[in-house]
């Protein structure tokens, strides 16, 4: 395993999640979501930790982190910006709401920006779908947006 | 306090039965007349939609500026404010509705409570700027029973939501909750209830139709000595969200029928398998747990049986697969979301090697009614091999979004042009997708076809979950199908070569169509390909994903066609397509669109006519939204 430099609060947390769990295998998504929750991502180290309290491959915790759409190995920005990727905000016009998103931040799907302040990513339906198009920045859901909606709500952020 | 026989069920529901007699009073007789204090009402009530849609549009602050005004005015014995769960309605939430008159306000925001309180609760008038406009007559209406929206459904699954506070096990016990559960237990064999199951005829609301008694059979008569009920909540449908406001406005009518269902398949373990996404339904199913725990409806020895049945949460982690019940399984095991072969089928091997029922929340939703109600009542609902009632969610291109409930064979017209009140923008009906990402598209000629299980399949689509999503002539059906496309090479979890790889080439074929690199002989081949895919894909995922762009080809080939042969796209949607040039008898040059322009890609003098420069233009569309005088042209 490689230097742990995973802050050792942190770390000891994520052990704390594992032992909560009987340190049962059968449990590994339910501890991810924990982690997750406590640290906001789910880097390698703590892939590691996880593994080795479960007594279970890192490559096995790898394959489910990376299975499952929620759980993500890179840390979100300040403001995590989802625009909703469902069939009803599709066909009203949620593609272009996220090129513009892509435009205005200069970033692409899955990355945050260089100050740290946004991250950009797509879910699949919020079942908001009367409000379509959605976007949700953090806890807040946008509805109904415009392209040119876009560039406003960044800079009310900012 | 614990419920030890059906003597304590008959207690609480008398006292619950008297909270709820206004709501039921009001939902029986039809009045235009309003209420209000002035006039003498005695007690009224304000019921206002807790679910994801109307929360988003800040229905909490409503509710918190009604209990202010409330307090300010002194009339708090006489008002509540009472949270429910989704009225169906989601195109005008938020919604509040004051009963006993039945006035059903739309798109009320929190600034409207103070005059909701004072002029409505107090003054006894309406407050017309809230009514819904009956966009036929423009005339308002005031009671949902005489919306068209609400005028040509049922709702049976959907019975308490937008009725009952899901917060509260009372007022669900009022509506003849748990009173199934008691029933069976105290009256009935196991098998006599699967009998009942099958004799309603209910399917699978959760995409195959596979029939729940039968399915309940087969686990029942398993030997083993632990076997487990599962509700698969994991809605990975895009565009359709029944599960999660079953879950939000009904949670008990789930916890109640999983525990029939362990009664009739000799279980005592009760596993929900929901979506992390869906927090506010996960509060509240855990809410109605701890209450059935609190109440003695869960736990050891209900209604002094020998009966035991408890349930717990696991949580999915956004995988569409999951839905299939064995990649459910493996999910719930912590695994990799990955499907089997089938058999071993759940009920002979599921969960931990032991034989498992796993049903949809819906399905789950319709159990304690048939139970109440009666096999031979459930079974006169519907047609002949798709019985009782189905939730769809219409969304898209129309003009009321919103969940709604309608019998088994109602057809798409009545629910697309009555219901849904017809297409948004007076623009012209396209299709219809059912069925999500498995399913097809339907189109004018299928407007007439009674919706069941079998006639959507022979129309080339499926029932699946329940998810609508119109479209109108804007809508370029190859995109959908590219759309679609991308969204199971995203889902696929690569166990098997043709979901994975098959998949990917289908999708790179749309991606050259739209793009305008496409041939004829590509549309050969995404027919081929498509159906090699449905014939040998290991799950239902892999076997089903070819079908929009296979009903997409058979329905509109030619759009297709025009896509690879004239490299144009009749919908607009397909930028590379395209071309935007301004016209120059319209263009006034005020230089807004040159201004706002993300790419520089546009030039002229003021006053003069501009022109868009081709090389430049992203072809991003902001010009044509910013220009006033309807100057730039797109073909």
């Amino acid at each position: 395993m490689s230097d742990i430099k995973l802050a050792c609060d942190v770390a000891e947390q994520v052990r704390t999640i594992c032992d909560k769990h009987g340190n049962n295998p059968g449990e590994l998504i339910n501890i991810l979501h924990e982690a997750q929750h406590l640290h906001g991502y789910l880097p390698e180290e703590m892939q590691c930790i996880i593994a080795s309290k479960l007594n279970i491959p890192v490559s096995k915790v790898y394959g489910v982190v990376t299975f499952y759409a929620f759980f993500t190995m890179t840390p979100k920005g300040k403001h995590p910006i989802s625009v909703c990727m469902g069939t009803a905000c599709y066909v009203r016009g949620s593609e272009k709401l996220l090129e513009e998103f892509k435009r205005v931040l200069g970033i692409e799907v899955g990355e945050t920006t260089p100050d740290g302040k946004f991250s950009l990513d797509c879910l699949r339906c919020v079942g908001a779908c009367g409000l379509a198009p959605v976007v949700m920045i953090g806890e807040k859901v946008y509805g109904r947006l415009q392209p040119i909606d876009v560039k406003k709500i960044i800079e009310e952020l900012e | 306090m614990k419920i030890l026989s059906i003597h304590d069920l008959a207690t609480i529901r008398k006292r619950a039965e008297h909270k709820l007699s206004l709501r039921e009073e009001s939902n029986e007789k039809v009045t235009e007349k309003c209420c209000g204090l002035a006039s003498g009402t005695q007690h009224l009530q304000i019921l206002i939609c807790g679910g994801t849609g109307c929360k988003a549009s800040s229905s909490q602050g409503i509710t918190d500026n009604l209990r202010s005004a409330i307090q300010k005015n002194g009339i708090a014995d006489k008002v509540e404010v009472i949270t429910v769960g989704c009225f169906g309605f989601c195109e005008k939430g938020p919604i509040v509705k004051i009963i006993p008159d039945n006035t059903f306000y739309t798109q009320v925001t929190p600034e409207d409570a103070e005059d909701i309180i004072t002029e409505h609760i107090i003054g006894g008038r309406k407050i017309e700027r809230l009514l819904y406009i009956d966009p036929k007559t423009e005339h308002t209406v005031s009671n949902s029973k005489h919306m068209d929206f609400y005028r040509k459904q049922l709702r049976i699954a959907l019975r308490n939501c937008g009725f009952i506070d899901p917060e509260n096990i009372e007022e669900y016990i009022a509506r003849e909750g748990y009173h199934a559960l008691a029933d069976c237990l105290l009256n009935k064999q196991p098998t006599e209830v699967i009998d009942l199951i099958k004799r309603s005829g209910l399917r699978g609301r959760g995409g195959g139709g596979f029939p729940t008694g039968l399915k309940w059979e087969f686990t029942h008569k398993q030997q083993s000595d632990i076997k487990y009920v599962v509700c698969n909540a994991d809605e990975g449908d895009p565009g359709a969200f029944m599960d999660r406001s079953i879950m939000e406005g009904d949670p008990h009518s789930i916890v109640e029928a999983m525990c029939v269902c362990g009664y009739s398949i000799g279980s005592s373990k009760g596993l929900v398998y929901i979506r992390a996404e869906y927090p506010l339904a996960i509060s509240r199913l855990k809410i109605a747990i701890e209450q059935a725990r609190n109440y003695g409806l869960l736990g050891d020895n209900i209604l002094g049986t020998d009966f035991c049945f408890d349930i717990e949460i696991r949580y999915g982690a956004g995988a569409f697969v999951c839905g299939e019940e064995t990649a459910l399984i493996h999910s719930m095991e912590g695994k990799r979301g990955e499907p089997t072969l089938k058999p071993p089928f759940p009920a002979e091997s599921g969960y931990l090697g032991k034989p498992t029922n796993v049903n949809n929340v819906e399905t789950l939703a319709n159990i304690p009614i048939i139970l109440t109600k009666g096999a031979e009542w459930f079974a006169t609902i519907g047609t002949e091999r798709s019985k009782g009632t189905k939730v769809f969610a219409l969304a898209g291109k129309i003009n009321n979004v919103g969940l709604i409930e309608v019998p088994m064979g109602t057809t798409l017209r009545e629910v697309i042009y009555e219901i849904g009140g017809g297409i948004k923008g007076g623009k012209k009906f396209k299709a219809v997708q059912t069925g999500g990402p498995s399913g097809g598209c339907l189109t004018e000629k299928h407007l007439d076809t009674p919706i069941d299980f079998d006639n959507l399949l022979a129309a080339g689509s499926m029932m699946g979950s329940g998810g609508m999503i119109v479209m109108d002539e804007d809508d370029c059906m190859v995109s959908v199908a590219r759309f679609y496309l991308d969204f199971t090479v995203e889902e696929s979890c690569g166990k098997c070569t043709p979901c994975r790889i098959g998949n990917k080439r289908l999708l790179e074929l749309l991606n050259k169509i739209t793009e305008g690199r496409g041939t004829e002989k590509d549309l050969d081949t995404l027919a081929t390909l498509g159906q090699v895919i449905k014939d040998t894909a290991l799950c239902g995922l892999g076997q089903t994903s070819p079908n929009p762009v296979l009903s997409t080809l058979d329905n509109f080939y030619d759009e297709y066609l025009e896509h690879v042969r004239d490299k144009t796209c009749r919908a607009k949607q397909c930028k590379s397509l395209l071309t935007y040039t301004i016209n120059p008898e319209l263009c006034i040059g005020c230089h807004l669109c040159a201004k706002n322009c993300p790419a520089d890609a546009i030039i002229g003098l003021v006053r003069k006519p501009h022109i868009i420069s081709p090389d430049k233009c992203i072809k991003c569309g902001m010009c044509m939204a910013r220009c006033k005088f309807k100057a730039i042209l797109v073909c």
